[in-house]
């Protein structure tokens, strides 16, 4: 009798305290669902208040408008242009430069102080204020090589900005493929250029591509260190199209162009007493918002379709 | 101790071990690998039964700082394995490894068991095909996976995955396979698979195999070697081992007084 009391003494006890770890946890719950909501909500509304004031101006002819005098027919043709050929040069000089970085430092670099000094470089320049880059490329870009306040100019000084992103989202992404999956391919014989090609690169694409899209998605809305290197803020004419109608059909002119970009255009038609600039300047900010979510998606979608192709 | 006429195909001399961390861990192994034999290496965890195995292909140098001494002579070339002007990558060529866990590459079954035979630089599609059958034939995969050759090779079963590593490991012609604990991770009917596979393996090839379990080790070696903190305590044909080793320590092990 003593033992079967002492049994159900213990399952009421054992309950009690399944019931208290189970309140913990919906506690934890309920403090995690408010901090999302919060910032989704943030998120909203600012995004909304874009959307809304901006909602006059939201048409075509806005975006093959130049910039005006006139409110009325003021559109970001050369803001948006400006923007995609910056971040098409961004682009071409960051991703081949910090995939490379990152699978030199990952697979090749002799691990000792010395890599361990630009690791630590390397995650500290991520965090480095984008006007400090803005300062480096005047000095380095316009003055030092004479590059100009141009469309080559922004593009490298994002690129630095970009650069650290990239080469810390590929090492990880390195990092994660399993040791047992490298020696499989160096036990049939690959070198370690065939396992970097055929195994490392291919496995660590989707953290890779996620880095640059959103290293992509930080440079678009840079705004300091554009302004830093001297970039036009009222500007109606288009850079020479990098496509031509004669042999070779491409041409490298606008590399050398005077340019503008989205978020200087905004902060130009804030910086206006007139209240129809600022609904231009809402319009170009939730174009801005739609074009930074837009490229995070295809992130998430990217890698979500990579991973899942790739289980070890 | 061998009195069957027997053809050496590999054989450690005064073999030593340092990982990078200074630990010793084999120390003066010689253990001869007859050719088309099974040797099984078998031991306590952390004996350096592995770290011998991962010696024969040069795995320890993928990471810096480990250090080889004394000789892995393979015949009949008489070529020191371990000499540092004998590339790894071309010991890997003639020696083929087989993992503890399966190790597919997230690719298709078809370009898991080509993969060794593009690295040499075969890329003749109509001799890439033949290879692939004949290597998942001679790892008795070829009639689950021939209707589906191109899907992703982590659909397989656990031990049909195991089986997947044997066939690539087998497709480039090795003259030694190294079987690191196959079996380990895999249910009691794939290991009996996998044991057969290697039965039939050493009709061609010289199969070097560590193992946990003892019983596995009795029934499909020909030689084996008990191995004690990094040494080489007993090496006798299997028979011998298991019913009449001359060694107490191995007694001891063998008859679960220890270990």
């Amino acid at each position: 009798m003593a033992i079967g009391d002492q049994n159900i003494k213990d399952l009421n006890a054992i309950r009690k305290l399944i019931k208290q770890h189970k309140k913990n946890d919906s506690i934890f719950a309920g403090v995690g669902l408010f901090v999302i909501a919060t910032l989704a909500v943030a998120l909203l509304v600012l995004f909304l208040d874009l959307v809304i004031d901006g909602y006059p101006k939201m048409n075509l002819d806005f975006f093959s408008n130049f910039p005006s005098r006139k409110a009325e027919g003021a559109g970001i043709l050369s803001a948006w242009v400006g923007s995609s050929l910056v971040l098409i040069v961004t682009f071409f000089v960051a991703v081949p430069m910090g995939v490379a970085a990152g699978i030199y430092l990952e697979e090749y670099a002799k691990k000792g102080w010395f890599a361990d000094l630009i690791e630590i470089n390397v995650a500290n320049l991520a965090g480095v204020p984008s006007i400090i880059y803005g300062l480096l490329a005047l000095g380095l870009f316009v003055y030092e090589f004479g590059l100009g306040q141009s469309i080559l100019t922004a593009g490298l000084t994002l690129s630095l900005l970009m650069l650290p992103i990239v080469i810390v989202s590929t090492r990880e992404a390195i990092r994660a493929i399993p040791v047992h999956i490298r020696e499989a391919a160096y036990a049939v014989g690959a070198t370690k250029w065939q396992v970097t090609l055929h195994h490392v690169l291919q496995y660590a694409m989707g953290g890779v591509l996620t880095g640059i899209i959103i290293g992509m998605a930080r440079a678009i809305g840079e705004t300091a260190p554009v302004i830093t290197i001297g970039a036009l803020t009222f500007i109606a004419f288009l850079p020479p199209s990098p496509v031509t109608d004669v042999v070779p059909f491409i041409n490298f002119a606008w590399l050398d162009a005077g340019f503008t970009v989205l978020p200087i255009q905004m902060f130009n038609w804030i910086s206006r007493p007139e209240h129809a600039f600022h609904i231009n300047a809402a319009a170009t900010g939730a174009v801005i918002i739609i074009l930074t979510l837009l490229m995070n998606g295809i992130a998430i979608k990217l890698r979500y379709n990579i991973r899942k192709k790739i289980k070890w | 101790m061998v009195k069957k006429q027997e053809i050496i195909k590999a054989e450690s001399k005064e073999f030593n071990f340092h990982y990078a961390d200074g630990t010793h861990a084999l120390k003066d192994i010689n253990i001869p690998l007859y050719e088309k034999r099974i040797t099984a290496l078998i031991g306590p965890s952390g004996c350096g039964k592995s770290t011998f195995l991962r010696s024969f292909n040069r795995m320890h140098d993928l990471y810096p700082g480990n250090k080889y001494a004394g000789e892995i002579i393979l015949y009949p070339d008489n070529t020191n394995i371990l000499d540092k002007k004998v590339d790894p990558i071309e010991v890997r060529m003639r020696i083929s490894m087989v993992f503890q866990k399966p190790n597919p590459f997230p690719k298709s079954i078809y370009e898991n068991v080509a993969y060794g035979l593009r690295v040499r630089g075969e890329n003749n599609k109509r001799l890439l095909d033949d290879k692939v059958e004949e290597a998942l034939k001679g790892a008795s995969l070829w009639n689950e996976v021939k209707d589906r050759l191109q899907d992703l090779a982590y659909n397989l079963s656990g031990g049909q995955q195991q089986r997947l590593c044997i066939a690539r490991a087998l497709a480039t012609d090795p003259e030694i396979m190294l079987f690191d604990e196959p079996t380990s991770a895999l249910d009691p009917i794939a290991t009996v698979n996998i044991e057969e596979l290697m039965s039939e393996l050493k009709k061609k090839l010289t199969i070097l195999i560590v193992t946990h379990n003892m019983q596995q080790a009795a029934r499909i070696s020909d030689y084996t070697a008990y191995m004690y903190l990094g040494k080489m305590i007993e090496f006798d044909e299997t028979d011998i081992i298991f019913t009449n080793p001359s060694k107490k320590e191995t007694e001891d092990y063998i008859t679960g007084k220890f270990g």
